[in-house]
């Protein structure tokens, strides 16, 4: 019993830490926090994002939303391999080989079970602005789960803060805007779903300077 | 118990004494109301009131820690301003590491020199040294798109969040001839006149508030504050004369300078954040916005007044 109070308290201590770094304030411009599961998908710029995404939903709701996390990464090392196991309970995508298990399965299983996923459908982060174009996986998830509600986040300033490469992260403040969930509709296109999936994240990005 | 620290003690009781009557007039505004229609104007009022208490509690913490108590409140206001103006401020990945300089380099060592004392370094150091070496930090970055842009928004925060914030416990720094132990009344005098300039304004513009000022710029500032507010606190300044070197004509002179360039530096960062689409600057403290939003008048008028005193009290 007392290693999953140890992942709990591991899990409290990073979202206090992440929260009082960014002073991340997240706005739920679209809809309100809720069990039912969904999908939330965000713009993907740093390493932190799904820590912020995850720390800013409320205790109930973060025990039951898991990341979807790239395996190559997370497995590298003791540290990463307890972490997005033990404390985030992400479900891990092998992005390079798909021989071993269908990711949309991996996907849709948790989802199935009445849990929420953290999702990055532009697949790897981005460097530059606005959005890369996204992967197809969160369509052919969409038609898995087809009751399944797919929040848009927009994530302010953490790509900013911690830039690829950077050692030392600069503390501005991150805001994080929850959009109106989208739900596919009966015989939408992937590229339809793709594009009102894009769309629905930009509109929540500030005015372009 | 010394002189000045009686002196100060007395003043505080007096800003929490009107606190309270604030309070009373609050409470008895949100018990008036029929319950089922609440206004938000009331409750703002209240959250404001409250935040209020919390932030003249912070101010005599760090007074009652004395001068290295003043110096690192300031030094966390400027980090916490700074970190607002530049969330908000469009910068690209070739400015990380002049952002980095500004923050974890330019702002501590400000302060530091304020504490020591170096009125020659601390006087130059962000508008001659940060100015020069922030763009050439920015050009390794190697991007060219905007970079006039860029260079001029990081400098302007800087100069604005902690070069002009830090005359506030620089005031320390001034020996005034029979003056000696007690330049925090400086800072009472500077911080209590400003602020109380933009609460006056608040209330004069709810009250009597008719004909706006530049809608376009802040919604909320009207010809009625601005008079009302500017002349009450230089009242309120006028006032506190016996805490200060100045003689009364000389404090009324200098609370309306202060009052006026406290009140554009409201106006000038209004244009900032109307310019970026936003209403206020944070969400940090409750009823008032960001950091920026409530020290936005200290940072035009601490500079000057800074300087007025130093030319004519300092020999």
């Amino acid at each position: 019993m007392a290693p999953r109070v140890l992942d709990a308290w591991a899990g409290a201590l990073l979202c206090g830490f992440a929260k009082l770094l960014t002073g991340v304030r997240a706005l739920w411009l679209g809809c309100r926090p809720d069990l039912r599961p969904r999908v939330y998908f965000a713009n993907h710029r740093s390493h932190g994002d799904f820590l912020l995404i995850w720390a800013s939903l409320p205790p109930a709701l973060r025990a039951r939303t898991r990341p979807v996390a790239g395996a190559d990464y997370w497995l590298q090392g003791p540290l990463r391999r307890y972490l997005i196991k033990r404390v985030f309970r992400g479900v891990l995508i092998n992005r390079k080989v798909s021989r071993h298990a269908d990711p949309i399965a991996c996907m849709a299983a948790p989802l199935a079970a009445g849990e929420s996923l953290i999702l990055f459908p532009e697949g790897t982060r981005n460097l530059g602005d606005g959005l890369l174009p996204f992967k197809s996986g969160i369509h052919h998830l969409a038609e898995a789960q087809s009751q399944v509600e797919f929040v848009p986040v927009w994530i302010e300033n953490l790509g900013r803060a911690m830039p690829k490469g950077s050692l030392v992260p600069i503390p501005l403040l991150c805001t994080l805007s929850f959009g109106a969930p989208l739900v596919l509709q009966p015989g939408e296109s992937r590229a339809d779903f793709l594009q009102r999936c894009t769309n629905a994240l930009l509109s929540l990005a500030p005015p372009s300077d | 118990m010394t002189d000045p620290q009686i002196t100060l003690l007395q003043i505080f009781a007096g800003v929490a004494g009107l606190l309270s009557l604030f309070s009373v007039i609050g409470a008895w505004l949100h018990w008036r109301q029929s319950p089922g229609q609440s206004s938000p104007g009331v409750a703002n009022l209240n959250a404001r009131i409250k935040a209020w208490w919390g932030m003249v509690a912070l101010l005599g913490l760090a007074f009652w820690a004395g001068r290295v108590g003043v110096i690192l409140l300031f030094a966390f206001i400027s980090f916490q301003a700074l970190r607002e103006f530049i969330s908000v401020t469009y910068t690209r990945r070739g400015d990380h590491r002049a952002l980095v300089w500004s923050f974890f380099f330019f702002l501590p060592l400000q302060y530091f020199l304020i504490s020591i004392d170096w009125y020659g370094l601390f006087s130059i150091l962000i508008p001659v040294y940060a100015f020069l070496l922030l763009p050439i930090s920015a050009t390794l970055g190697a991007d060219t798109t905007r970079f006039l842009e860029r260079a001029a928004k990081v400098q302007w925060g800087l100069m604005i969040c902690v070069y002009c914030l830090s005359h506030v416990p620089a005031l320390l720094t001034l020996e005034i001839p029979g003056f000696e132990g007690r330049n925090l009344q400086l800072i009472v005098f500077l911080v209590l006149t400003v602020q109380s300039s933009d609460v006056f304004q608040y209330v004069w513009g709810k009250l009597l508030g008719r004909h706006k000022l530049a809608p376009e710029i802040s919604p909320s500032k009207t010809l009625e504050g601005l008079v009302g507010g500017v002349l009450t606190s230089t009242a309120v300044g006028a006032a506190l004369w016996w805490i200060t070197p100045f003689a009364p004509w000389q404090a009324a002179l200098l609370a309306l300078t202060i009052n006026i360039l406290g009140f554009f530096g409201g106006f000038v960062l209004s244009a900032i954040k109307r310019d970026r689409g936003l209403k206020d600057w944070g969400s940090m403290i409750e009823g008032h916005g960001g950091m920026l939003d409530r020290v936005d008048s200290i940072a035009f008028s601490a500079p000057i007044f800074f300087h007025l005193v130093r030319f004519w009290w300092v020999p």
